[in-house]
């Protein structure tokens, strides 16, 4: 098993083969499964994934407390005009990961990747590259082992919880999962996905998690947004052969060691940051009848 | 590693809306109903840490009740489970406490039926993965990933052995083991995860060794 993402990438790299190529005979060898039944499970959940999106940017889900929805049916209008100013792939991949977190919110079925306040970021990247990129539905599902064979470093050596470690866990790990799986999608080697993985989640180091009434909407939803974004942008720096200075398994570290020191107001508990606000109180009044703080 | 597999990574599929605070709370209030093995009449949770602050806004409270209605983390009637539950005629009721716990996302079920009672507490660890971590009183570290069975007996020697021969003879490998006793000499419990389904017949066979007062068991 590999420990860090400098094994995974030896390991991928010393046998000439893709990081998801690494995660799928990792997952074969510990479950005692056959590929097959490997491949067809993550094939499910692929189809989930492409429904919460179809779901998110044709209907205007709409979350029970009113707070979240319709915004990646807006952006799908946005673009349809031709009049955007950053790129219609960006905009798409965005849309679409605003499409699943929406769908979250309103207690729709969606694949938890790596969990399911950052269940945007991964899909939406790899359906807004669908049409640019044009991959078969076994290379999808091999973005898909990519981005969980960073998430499984990031889970065993840090935490993926917004509870323990703040944002940064979890949409951070996120768009780090993202950025390192599209660039194997796009061609790139294992070394450069572990650059994009690093350049990713250097940038959102440090985010906390604060959401509007201990909702998973505000600000989740946006943040899955910027972080699809965060994730296409590093991508396209590490395949155009840009590293980082401070290597993947560091800023995973470092990525741990402030969440241990985020204040617990920070961390999940609707007790500070945004929530904390006064129309962050007023919200939370509004849809409980009373602001958690006073209790 | 507390992460073994992909799927704990990309995965679970579920009802948004929080991997911990929805998905893992399922999962607690299943593996509960599990080890209860039949429908209770009432249902105490207790919600610590970042549970007790958000449970309403995440379903944590309708999550966890559509595990002790034996839901899956996907499974859409979680989202009803309230209703479910009373026309169940399954009194729940829900606790949120102050006390600190190790871990900021814990609950503690209590399920009882008659006389019969069993308390559990959980942690959601993250992405929907979950641990319990008490039964009975008695400490553990179960995942719930796995088969497992559960084993309380009185702390003697000998019982351990015996319960490893019958599981060896139907050849059946132990992947991880633990037992955990509250006092020398009185009740004691052994964990044990296994690779594969245990049959019924297996932990008759179990539950007929000296010394063994209850077998349930966790599939897969």
């Amino acid at each position: 098993m590999f420990r860090n993402v400098a094994e995974l990438v030896e390991l991928a790299e010393s046998q000439d083969i893709p990081i998801s190529e690494v995660m799928i005979r990792q997952e074969v060898e510990v479950s005692g499964k056959s590929r097959e039944v490997v491949m067809n499970q993550m094939r499910e959940n692929l189809k989930v994934m492409r429904a919460a999106v179809e779901r998110g940017i044709s209907e205007n889900v709409r979350s029970v407390s009113g707070l979240t929805g319709g915004d990646a049916v807006k952006l799908q209008e946005y673009i349809k005009k031709g009049n955007f100013l950053s790129s219609d792939v960006l905009l798409d991949a965005v849309s679409k990961a605003v499409a699943t977190n929406e769908v979250n919110a309103a207690m729709g079925t969606i694949c938890a990747t790596p969990t399911a306040g950052a269940a945007g970021v991964v899909p939406g990247v790899l359906f807004g590259l669908e049409a640019k990129l044009n991959p078969t539905e076994d290379e999808m599902i091999g973005y898909l082992f990519a981005s969980g064979a960073f998430g499984f470093v990031v889970a065993n050596n840090a935490s993926i919880s917004g509870a323990a470690g703040g944002c940064q866990a979890e949409v951070g790990s996120a768009t780090g999962m993202a950025a390192a799986a599209l660039v194997e999608l796009a061609g790139g080697t294992p070394s450069q996905s572990a650059e994009a993985m690093a350049i990713a989640l250097k940038n959102m180091l440090g985010l906390v998690c604060d959401p509007v009434a201990g909702l998973v909407e505000v600000p989740c939803v946006k943040r899955n947004a910027m972080g699809a974004s965060n994730a296409v942008v590093a991508a396209d720096m590490a395949l155009a052969g840009i590293t980082s200075r401070i290597p993947c398994d560091e800023v995973i570290d470092a990525m741990y060691k402030i969440g241990q020191t985020m204040p617990e107001a920070l961390r999940e508990t609707a007790q500070g940051g945004l929530a904390a606000t006064p129309t962050g109180r007023e919200l939370e009044a509004k849809i409980f009848g009373v602001s958690l703080d006073k209790k | 590693m507390k992460y073994r597999t992909v799927f704990d990574i990309i995965g679970p599929i579920m009802i948004g809306p929080s991997s911990s605070h929805t998905a893992g709370a399922a999962r607690i209030g299943r593996v509960a109903r599990t080890l209860f093995a039949e429908k209770p009449d009432r249902a105490d949770i207790y919600f610590y840490g970042s549970f007790a602050k958000t449970y309403r806004g995440h379903g944590t409270d309708v999550a966890i009740v559509g595990g002790i209605l034996d839901f899956d983390t996907f499974d859409s009637r979680i989202t009803n489970a309230l209703t479910i539950a009373k026309e169940e005629k399954i009194d729940i009721h829900f606790h949120e406490e102050e006390a600190l716990t190790d871990h900021p996302n814990t609950a503690k079920v209590v399920l009882t039926k008659g006389e019969v009672t069993i308390e559990l507490v959980g942690i959601s660890i993250g992405g929907g993965k979950i641990e319990i971590i008490e039964l009975n009183g008695f400490k553990l570290k179960l995942s719930g990933n796995h088969p497992a069975i559960l084993v309380v007996h009185n702390d003697r020697y000998g019982v351990i052995a015996g319960v490893s021969n019958v599981l060896a003879k139907h050849e059946i490998n132990i992947g991880h083991m633990e037992v955990s006793r509250k006092e020398k000499g009185k009740e004691a419990l052994m964990v044990i995860e296994v690779d594969q389904n245990v049959p019924n017949t297996i932990l008759k066979e179990l539950e007929s060794l000296p010394n063994i007062v209850k077998v349930t068991k966790i599939h897969d």
